[in-house]
């Protein structure tokens, strides 16, 4: 596969570390959130045969973590975002 | 005998001779032959034995495709099982065997299977090996991998080496026939960068194997003409022994390149075979079609061959595969061997036409073709004295490539084809017989209009004229008559009464008749026998064809060598090792390495006398913490963490606290995963207000710097931190013991005495006005420090250390000394870190802080993790200090049984202590913290041993740490 890195153009997905759900991102606060929240959080996927937002490491590149929203039928790439601006627009801060 | 079957004509080069060798024969070839032309040219026709029922097998095709003439070439390392005789390109001095027979390839003893056969139908070995389950790993498996075979391998190291290359296109043309060299040369004219990767060493295809003419010259004067003009373009790069084994996701596709072997031995720095991964956009699939046989009783006699093969062998090999020839057809083109084996002399005795109403039902001669037997139209029968027959049951697209991605070929009845469907891989268009276009000037002007339609491109290429006959065509897939074989997948043995019994037990679904039956599944993956086989399941379920289905196409085209795939990661290269800077030093000793993670490191370093590692071990225990020893730690990850943020974002990745830390001080840190387990551990130091220095374990240097900038840029990116591993940049050494700060005194710039530079003390430092860090650490428990030069320096600073150590008797530790000093002192490592343990298991339960948001901090809390009578971390020693203690035994209570609702829990760790006297282990047990005094027995069931043992303190050296502050 090739993914086509926001800063460095067309990589080949070798050069990349896969880790999964893009929902991973959303993770709860430890201070207000509960066991059940963490408990969903760490574990509960949903495992779609179609379009799916993941999380790509590109570890032998820039070490951006990338958000890449691939059809997992048929490998199609639709978009590929920096996870820290896909971050930011869910309203992750510090 | 030579070269007997040798006649006029064919693209092979006279004026030299080749010799080589069959079965350790000799015989006689030219330039331009493969072994089997080679070999029919000499009139040989026995080539292997089938896979089952041992049967006598010639050469069925000329191709790729070919089921049957499997051999092994060379000996030795480079020895080659189950190579095609058909694609192995005659070299002086080839020596070749057969394969899957014994003693000899006449006389072999196994064809008893052949007598046996209706033992053996479809199915045979499921239901017959059943019972008693045991003996089927001991017994009949070995017993059938025996008998059923391929080649084998010699064992030896292959002495060649293999490649991968990376190559980019704009036009990836994969085959050279008349569609793929008009394609290549539109696309190259415009000046476009293309690939033209063809399998075999010839370009040109069918336009080698026959007669007609392209333009004005023959078909392949005109492929030479027009390779000739390729390699002329700069642009264009022609491959030629490149097979395109499949089409991945995005435009990429693989191939593999046979650079040498078509020589004895590869020219000097030049691999056997490159493994080419290339991209391009956009492709163009002109792989041809493969020639189907017709299924009749024992149509698998050596002599009979694929129609289309035997004139192939005629045109373009200049041989005939026997002296009197017949033809058995259901279209146009078998008529075509017909004819062109006449126009060379060749005597064909009989054409066999079933859309006339003639079939062949039989054939005689066991080890070669002697007779066939002929029904005609009104059922009389004759047998007509032959040694060569040439069936044509249609030609077969070759769609696979476009189908790696799933999509369904679909059946054309015009050419009784399947032919490539829908949804083919994006940007790869087919052109030629590949898309059931089948005369020469529609491969032509197919792969012309795929090049302009591929490219963009403008305007209209000339084309030069060419024969566009149509097909005729009646489907026929196996004859009807008596009780014998009739083949299908000729290297499998799937007979015609294979998927009658399959469709009678009911697998008719084409994937389960499939595996039920082998068809397919053998090296050649049913090229030429997969369609007749559904067709004849199709038959035989009233079904039609497209409803039956074709079973899915996947890579690699054809077989593909191991030693291509693995390309340079062989031996040491397939997991390489980096080099501490204290190597060579140790090196130089004598030292013994191993391999942690991706470094090798010292295991320990032997002195003079010592004849056992113990010996070396037991010492450098002792005399660290008798005096001082040194032990290169620079493998530890470490990471280098700078920004105003630094503090807070360590307080979020650690469970414990370390925005407190005062400047100068480092902390021992425990990182969890996010479900509350312990992910690593190691020690922080803070440098600065906003610059901290962290250390992760060997193993862990990578997943924890993925961790932390996961965290960074996905959790909290609005956190002002950066993160760079400096691991490589700073050669680090323990130097541990009683007199560590005296040793280290003489060499460093700066007053390190206890009140300078306390316990836990951190701080940039100069060797010799260099630039270092100190850091006040201890993983022995004795008085120690971590040292760290900039990576060059390390060498240098590790042989200062040794000579100003001389007078404290300084020596150097390994890997299994630092592991027995950590174990004395109770620290957790790889056994206890085994990823499925808490900090509580380990002891360690209140250094997570429930003051802060910290990864895993919240499910560390999880009710199965606090179980008060969960798992924690104890000593155990033998109660009789000889005893022995095994790592993984588990701890029973005295007189309870050893089964597994008993089990009270495991020795992560042992080792032999010199400071205790004994072996001693680190151990998880269940409600361990009170149980500490108790005796319990440990028990290792694997290696039939039991030891008494009391469970301690995991601190077996100094448990108040009073030598650490020293």
């Amino acid at each position: 596969m090739i993914i086509h890195h926001p800063i460095l153009g067309p990589r080949d997905a070798q050069e990349f570390v896969y880790l999964g759900d893009a929902g991973l991102i959303n993770r709860p606060d430890g201070m207000t959130a509960g066991i059940e929240a963490f408990h969903d959080y760490a574990y509960n996927r949903d495992n779609p045969a179609g379009e799916h937002r993941e999380l790509w490491y590109h570890e032998q590149g820039d070490r951006s973590w990338l958000v890449v929203t691939r059809n997992t039928v048929t490998h199609e790439i639709k978009k590929v975002e920096l996870a820290r601006d896909v971050a930011r627009a869910q309203g992750r801060s510090k | 005998m030579s070269q007997s079957h040798r006649i006029d004509g064919g693209q092979i080069d006279r004026s030299k001779t080749l010799r080589f060798t069959f079965d350790g024969l000799p015989y006689q070839g030219h330039p331009g032959d493969t072994l089997a032309s080679a070999l029919l040219a000499n009139g040989v026709r026995l080539m292997g034995r089938s896979f089952k029922y041992h049967r006598p097998r010639g050469p069925l095709s000329s191709g790729s495709e070919e089921p049957n003439a499997l051999v092994e070439l060379r000996s030795g390392g480079r020895q080659e099982p189950n190579t095609r005789a058909t694609v192995a390109e005659l070299f002086d001095g080839l020596a070749a065997n057969s394969q899957n027979r014994w003693p000899s390839l006449r006389f072999d003893a196994l064809a008893i299977n052949d007598r046996l056969n209706a033992f053996f139908a479809a199915g045979f070995y499921y239901k017959t090996f059943m019972w008693p389950k045991s003996f089927w790993e001991k017994l009949y498996e070995p017993i059938i991998r025996r008998a059923a075979g391929l080649g084998s391998v010699s064992r030896e190291e292959d002495p060649d080496s293999y490649d991968k290359g990376f190559l980019h296109c704009d036009l990836l043309v994969i085959g050279a026939g008349p569609a793929g060299l008009m394609a290549a040369l539109t696309a190259g004219r415009a000046g476009k960068r293309v690939i033209l990767a063809d399998e075999d060493f010839a370009f040109g295809g069918r336009l080698n194997a026959e007669t007609y003419a392209v333009g004005q010259a023959s078909g392949a004067d005109w492929a030479a003409a027009t390779v000739a003009e390729l390699s002329s373009m700069p642009n264009v790069r022609l491959m030629a022994r490149t097979t395109v084994l499949g089409a991945f996701d995005h435009g990429i596709y693989s191939a593999v390149e046979r650079v040498s072997d078509h020589l004895a031995v590869p020219a000097v720095g030049k691999p056997r075979q490159v493994l080419w991964r290339i991209y391009s956009q956009r492709a163009i699939l002109c792989g041809g079609a493969t020639e189907r046989p017709i299924a009749f009783e024992n149509n698998d006699r050596p002599g009979i061959m694929l129609a289309g093969s035997l004139r192939a062998y005629a045109n373009r090999w200049g041989v005939k595969a026997g002296e009197r020839v017949a033809v058995f057809t259901n279209n146009d083109d078998g008529l075509r061997t017909a004819a062109d084996l006449t126009a060379k002399g060749v005597e064909v005795v009989a054409v066999i036409d079933s859309r006339q109403g003639d079939e062949v039902i039989d054939t005689s001669g066991r080890l070669g073709l002697k007779s066939i037997t002929v029904r005609d139209r009104e059922g009389g029968t004759r047998e007509v004295r032959v040694d060569a027959l040439g069936v044509s049951g249609g030609w077969n697209p070759n769609v696979n490539i476009h189908s790696h991605h799933r999509s369904r070929p679909v059946w054309d009845a015009t050419i009784a084809a399947f032919v490539p469907g829908a949804d083919g891989p994006p940007g790869l268009l087919v052109a030629g017989s590949a898309a059931g276009v089948m005369s020469t000037h529609g491969a032509l002007r197919t792969g012309r209009d795929a090049a302009i339609a591929a490219l963009g491109l403008t305007g209209r290429a000339d084309m030069p004229e060419a024969e566009d006959a149509p097909i005729s065509i009646t489907p026929l897939w196996h004859v009807t008559h008596g009780k014998g074989r009739a083949w299908i997948d000729q290297q499998n043995d799937v007979t015609v009464k294979d998927i009658k019994l399959a469709e009678q037990e009911n697998f008719t679904s084409v994937e389960h008749m499939k595996r039920y039956t082998t068809l397919g599944m053998a090296t050649d993956q049913g090229k030429t026998g997969n369609v007749i086989g559904l067709a004849i399941m199709a038959e035989l379920t009233g079904r039609s064809i497209p409803e039956t289905g074709t079973t899915m196409y996947r890579p690699p085209y054809t077989p593909v060598a191991l030693g291509a795939l693995a390309g340079r990661s062989r031996g040491k290269e397939f997991k390489p090792y980096r080099l501490t800077p204290s190597h060579h030093w140790a090196a130089e000793q004598g030292a013994t390495f191993v391999e942690v993670g991706n470094w090798l490191r010292t295991q320990w370093v032997p002195k003079a006398g010592e004849t056992e590692w113990r010996q070396s071990v037991d010492r450098e225990v002792l005399a660290t913490r008798k005096s001082v020893g040194i032990c290169d730690v620079t493998t530890l990850g470490k990471i280098d963490i700078q920004g105003t943020d630094a503090g807070a974002f360590l307080d979020r990745v650690y469970a414990n606290t370390f925005s407190t830390l005062p400047v100068g001080k480092c902390r021992y840190g425990l990182m969890l995963r996010e479900d509350g387990i312990v992910f690593d551990d190691g020690t922080t130091a803070r440098m600065g207000e906003h610059e901290y220095v962290m250390t992760t374990t060997t193993a862990n240097a990578v997943t924890v710097f993925r961790h932390l900038e996961f965290c960074r840029q996905c959790l909290w990116p609005d956190m002002d931190v950066q993160l760079i591993s400096t691991t490589e940049a700073w050669a680090q050494f323990s130097v541990a013991g009683p007199n560590a700060r005296k040793l280290l005194q003489k060499v460093v710039d700066q007053d390190i005495s206890d009140a300078a530079f306390p316990y836990m003390g951190a701080g940039n430092i100069t060797v010799g006005g260099l630039r270092a860090r100190l850091f006040r650490i201890s993983f022995s428990g004795e008085l120690a420090y971590e040292i760290a030069v900039p990576t060059r320096y390390g060498d240098a600073l590790l042989r200062r250390l040794m000579e100003q150590g001389a007078e404290f008797d300084a020596i150097v530790y390994g890997t299994e000394a630092l592991g027995v000093m950590r174990i004395e002192k109770g620290h957790v490592a790889g056994g206890e870190l085994n990823g499925q343990s808490t900090a509580l298991n380990m002891g360690l339960g209140k250094m997570v802080s429930k003051k802060k948001d910290s990864i895993g901090m919240v499910l560390s809390q999880r009710e199965g993790l606090t179980d008060p009578n969960g798992y924690r971390l104890v000593g155990a020693r033998p109660v009789d200090p000889k005893g022995k203690l095994t790592a993984g035994s588990h701890f029973l209570e005295i007189g309870a049984a050893p089964v597994a609702a008993n089990d009270g829990g495991w020795l992560s760790s042992k080792v032999y202590s010199p400071h205790v006297g004994s072996d001693i282990a680190l151990g998880y047990l269940k409600g361990g913290d009170q149980k500490i005094g108790q005796r319990m027995r440990a028990v290792n069931l694997v290696g039939g041993t039991e030891t008494l043992v009391d469970i301690v303190s995991p601190h077996f050296v100094d448990p108040e740490g009073e030598r650490l502050r020293g």
